[in-house]
């Protein structure tokens, strides 16, 4: 390509006078910008000169004459060029308001507000929500009819049958590395016979249920929210009400039903799988043969230990549901939006669960259950 | 580039999903600085057509030329080239949601070109205007619009890199009455004063009675017509019949 003409120069002819030409496009604006940058004070601009002309190089030339100060009549344009700039001109005359931005203190300390109000209200969102869904159970129990079997058992089905594997291998994997841990340190007691105890309290107690609800916070809360959040942007939610429906009739209760009655079962399933873990390494490494494995845990293991466990599956369970579904009926509209909610709710899921196990076991320990 | 080549040349287009085929050798022309309008029943392929030409679509068979540049080539270059060249609104108006109005403009002016900031920010504002939003729409995300103003901030986007031709798919789809006017009056000015080639698929008759210089039906895998709205309306066709002669195409007629 040849070299273009420079897109500025003096008229040579008439001082005083600026010559345009060129392509005065998008393409070229950073060499416009420079070329302009360096024009110095002109009384006319004769811009006949100029090839390519877009809604771009109508701004710069715009902006040329702005700091030209330019009078209208100094500007000698083509006549196809003329409706561009004019309507650019139009535009340009009414400059968009600055907002000014704040970084500092202020903006942190604001920020920080801003943040603890959110979560106060969050908390307050979800005591209120447990409440509402409690109300709605109440009304629906008595009316067997209402009852969602169908979606129940879909819920039930994704959330408990399909986790199975996943809850099943997960949990005798940790077994093992229990078991391997008790026995590193009980060896130099010789007393590795005790892994039976330390596996068996350890599932029966805390990490059978734990465990499967923190994988169940991370695979079902997820999934309510997206599943919850796509329809709310959808706009579904909102037309299951004008249809005279309650959302938390039709889409709460099901899922919460289903999780309360999976989790428990799940979690009996992660204690066992954990034992078994625990039994595999006893035989395989430590000498201690199944039968004796049994054997030892039928005469150590009390009931309390079970129970204790399984107790807190339910309470588990609820916390997964309403969290899922209530961050799921928060989301607004966008995919960002859906992102953030399923985000929030797996980790809020997962931090209640924690915190609440660990409430239970000082309880449970003061009651010397 | 001479100036006779036509802004878009598809000849021989064959697109088909499994065994339903959409387009079979459909050629059409789009002269340049023209507005062609694109109507069709439901079906008859005038989103996959427009997807074909973007090059998001790869077709069985045919060629696609986009101001002389094959629109369907694998090479960078000439994507590129296509890229620059045409500006897309897209039915939703698909504004990416996590940013705002300004930095949608934005988007393809800091990928495609090394500019100083201000002069981004100036440039997108004044694209903003362009597009008829007001100017405190910038800042706002596009879940605080409605949909008509979504669909100027898409077409704001559209026109950032100046291309001389612009797609759009049922720009006035799901505005009112009075919102779909001001698009087309917008579209007609944008047209005139920048000197656009327009490609618009529309189901909308006022549109077509407002903006276009030419018009054409899609129908059983092909183009019917492409001729100006005076001479398709008179096509012995029944789809077409129903159409521009169904009440609402008198409707709309009258109002010209």
């Amino acid at each position: 390509m040849a070299e273009s003409p420079p897109p500025l120069q003096r008229d040579p002819a008439r001082p005083g006078h600026l010559l345009a030409a060129g392509d005065w496009t998008l393409a070229e604006a950073e060499r416009l910008q420079a070329a302009l940058s360096g024009a110095g004070p002109a009384e006319a601009l004769d811009a006949r000169g100029i090839g390519g002309f877009d809604a771009s190089g109508a701004m710069l030339l715009w902006r040329l004459c702005r700091r030209l100060e330019l009078a209208d009549d100094a500007l000698q344009l083509r006549e196809e060029h003329r409706p561009l700039f004019t309507t650019v001109c139009g535009i340009c005359r009414n400059p968009p308001r600055e907002i000014r931005r704040d970084w500092g203190l202020r903006a942190l300390l604001g920020r920080i507000g801003w943040t603890v109000q959110d979560n106060a209200r969050e908390i307050v969102a979800l005591l209120g929500f447990g409440g509402q869904v409690l109300l709605t159970a109440l009304r629906v129990a008595p009316r067997p009819r209402r009852w969602r079997l169908t979606s129940t058992v879909a819920h039930m089905e994704a959330v408990g049958l399909d986790a199975v594997p996943l809850v099943a291998l997960l949990s005798f994997m940790i077994g093992t590395v229990v078991a391997f841990l008790g026995a590193q340190v009980l060896v130099d007691f010789g007393a590795t016979i005790f892994v039976v105890e330390l596996v068996g309290i350890a599932f029966l107690r805390e990490l059978g249920v734990l465990l499967t609800a923190v994988l169940l916070a991370g695979r079902t809360a997820s999934a309510f929210t997206a599943q919850i959040g796509a329809m709310q942007s959808g706009e579904e939610i909102d037309a299951i009400r004008t249809l005279g429906l309650d959302p938390i009739e039709v889409l709460v209760l099901p899922r919460l039903l289903a999780l309360v009655l999976m989790l428990p079962l799940l979690a009996f399933l992660a204690m066992l799988a954990g034992i078994a873990g625990g039994m595999v390494v006893g035989a395989a490494m430590l000498g201690i043969a199944p039968e004796m494995f049994i054997a030892r845990f039928h005469e150590t293991m009390e009931l309390r230990h079970f129970l204790t466990g399984i107790a807190k599956a339910p309470v588990f369970a609820v916390v997964i549901a309403l969290i899922g579904c209530l961050e799921g009926l928060q989301v607004q509209g966008t995919a960002q939006s859906v992102g953030e909610r399923t985000t929030s709710s797996v980790v809020q899921t997962i931090a209640l669960v924690i915190l609440i196990n660990a409430f239970f076991a000082i309880w449970f320990m003061e009651m010397g259950w | 580039m001479s100036g006779a080549e036509p802004a878009i040349a598809v000849r021989g287009l064959v697109n088909a999903f499994g065994a339903q085929v959409v387009h079979q050798g459909l050629d059409l022309d789009v002269r340049r600085g023209e507005v062609l309008g694109v109507v069709g029943g439901s079906g008859s392929g005038k989103s996959v057509l427009m997807r074909s030409i973007l090059g998001l679509r790869r077709p069985q068979a045919g060629t696609v030329r986009v101001f002389g540049v094959d629109a369907l080539s694998r090479d960078a270059a000439d994507r590129r080239a296509i890229e620059r060249q045409t500006g897309v609104l897209f039915q939703g108006g698909a504004l990416f949601s996590s940013l705002s109005v300004l930095e949608n403009i934005a988007v393809p002016l800091q990928e495609q070109l090394d500019l100083d900031p201000e002069l981004v920010h100036a440039l997108c504002w004044m694209k903003m205007r362009l597009a008829g939003l007001p100017g405190d729409a910038g800042h706002k995300l596009p879940a605080q619009l409605s949909g008509g103003m979504r669909k100027r901030a898409g077409l704001a986007r559209a026109l950032a890199l100046d291309p001389p031709l612009l797609l759009l798919d049922e720009p006035t789809a799901g505005l009112d009455p009075v919102g779909a006017a001001g698009f087309d009056a917008l579209l007609r000015s944008l047209k005139q004063a920048l000197g656009l080639t327009v490609f618009l698929i529309t189901h909308d008759l006022d549109t077509l009675y407002a903006t276009c210089d030419r018009v054409a039906v899609l129908g059983e895998g092909r183009v019917l017509a492409c001729a100006p709205l005076g001479e398709v309306e008179d096509l012995d066709h029944p789809w077409v019949q129903q159409y521009f002669h169904g009440p609402r195409g008198r409707a709309a007629r009258r109002e010209v």
